[in-house]
């Protein structure tokens, strides 16, 4: 059943949104851009090397993920929520989802596990320690 | 603490930093070379960690023997090459050699090097790496095992304000901040509108104070460097009359020094700019013309400090 709901999810996302099977899938916030299709498979914004014509460092012919995402949060009719979303830290990615249904990961929150010592390193323990 | 955070957290002084020269062969004699030249001059330099996606001596050995010879040491820590637990597996070993400043960096793809045939790694990416220096210093690995004692670190991170998309820039800073940055490397930018939109909206977006900015500049011989730049890296670009006036100077090696120097200035009057990083590519006397052209003087090294900073040399 599980490979069974990961097929179909693969079948639907892959052509519309060249989804890459991460598990946890983060396409609302990212103006419904697959972070995972960066040659750098960053989470969390685009790097330096983005060309001056808006194109990837590492794949001149293609447009940096990154801007299409930004492009789209800000000119897509999307939920206000998921456009704030846009600029959370995402965590790290578990890589022992690959390959899984993030549909199911999403219903049974395990898309939202992150590492103990991540988890406590707050905004708030942040703010303190700059003090 | 380290003499960066001090002037940048006690002070309102201005800093300087810069990057350390790659070592390759012979890397301990050259290391010695380049500090006799750099010390006294900065209050950081940046053990590289492999630049542009080229094998060189580690970041973690160039910045144990920076701190043998008298330089304090901002270990770079790049995304591409290894994975969270090597990463941080280098800040630890940095951290027991007395390593405190520390600069997360996304880093330049593998095909930018000569082996691009290499698998990247890119497991963490720069704001990650940022979150989990923090979450070390705060005392625990990223799987929440304890460190203890907890490595005193002062974090920093890279942003490039000549790249696209450029209002987005400024959130990046954002970011970064909330995840523990305290100072922020800046990419070269040959644009200088580019530059003071970028300052000015950090300054407006209520980090100036909170995040210290530091634009790199980067000294070069003639307008060859500037072309190279402008076509081989990505994320650079130099316009075009700034490459034609070096181009077509009188005297082009001396023109390339006066477009650095007025860079330098430009740079320094922005707001929420707290000093400069520097890139030496001409490895000549201009670093020294630079620096006393830009008001500074050059610390001496007692030998007290020497003897602190000598760690087994």
């Amino acid at each position: 059943m599980t490979t069974f709901i990961a097929t179909i999810e693969h079948v639907i996302k892959g052509p519309v949104w060249g989804c890459q099977d991460c598990g946890q899938c983060v396409l609302h916030s990212t103006g419904m851009t697959c972070p995972m299709n960066c040659p750098k498979t960053l989470r969390n914004g685009p790097c330096g090397g983005v060309r001056e014509d808006g194109h990837c460092e590492v794949k001149p012919e293609m447009k940096c993920v990154w801007l299409k995402a930004y492009d789209r949060t800000e000119s897509w009719p999307l939920p206000s929520s998921w456009k704030e979303e846009y600029n959370h830290l995402r965590p790290p990615v578990d890589n022992r989802l690959k390959g899984t249904s993030s549909w199911k990961n999403f219903f049974t929150k395990r898309d939202r596990w992150t590492p103990t010592g991540w988890k406590n390193t707050t905004d708030e323990s942040i703010e303190v320690g700059q003090h | 603490m380290s003499t960066l955070e001090h002037k940048l957290t006690k002070t309102s002084e201005t800093v300087f930093t810069a990057e350390f020269h790659t070592l390759d062969g012979n890397g301990l004699e050259k290391a010695k070379k380049y500090a006799d030249r750099f010390r006294g001059w900065f209050d950081g330099v940046n053990a590289t960690d492999n630049t542009a996606a080229h094998a060189h001596v580690s970041n973690v050995a160039s910045a144990i023997a920076m701190k043998q010879l008298g330089l304090e040491p901002i270990l770079q820590v790049v995304c591409r090459d290894k994975n969270r637990l090597a990463q941080q597996a280098d800040i630890m070993g940095a951290s027991m050699f007395g390593v405190e400043n520390f600069l997360a960096l996304t880093g330049d793809d593998v095909t930018a090097g000569d082996e691009t045939e290499a698998r990247r790694v890119f497991d963490l990416d720069g704001p990650q790496l940022v979150r989990l220096m923090s979450t070390i210093k705060r005392g625990e690995y990223m799987s929440g095992r304890k460190i203890d004692p907890a490595p005193h670190m002062f974090i920093g991170a890279v942003e490039n304000p000549g790249a696209p998309p450029f209002e987005y820039r400024v959130q990046r800073v954002a970011k970064k901040y909330a995840s523990g940055a305290k100072f922020l490397q800046l990419q070269i930018c040959y644009h200088q509108d580019r530059l003071e939109k970028f300052c000015a909206g950090v300054r407006d977006a209520g980090l100036a104070g909170k995040i210290a900015i530091i634009p790199t500049i980067i000294l070069v011989k003639g307008a060859s460097a500037l072309n190279f730049m402008h076509n081989s890296v990505p994320g650079i670009d130099v316009p075009a009359d700034q490459i034609a006036r070096v181009e077509k100077a009188a005297d082009p090696c001396e023109e390339a020094y006066l477009q650095t120097l007025e860079f330098a200035q430009h740079a320094l009057a922005q707001p929420s700019v707290r000093g400069l990083h520097i890139t030496d590519f001409r490895n000549d006397e201009t670093l020294e013309r630079l620096m006393t052209d830009l008001g500074r003087v050059r610390q001496s090294i007692t030998s007290e400090v020497k003897e602190n900073h000598a760690y087994s040399a």
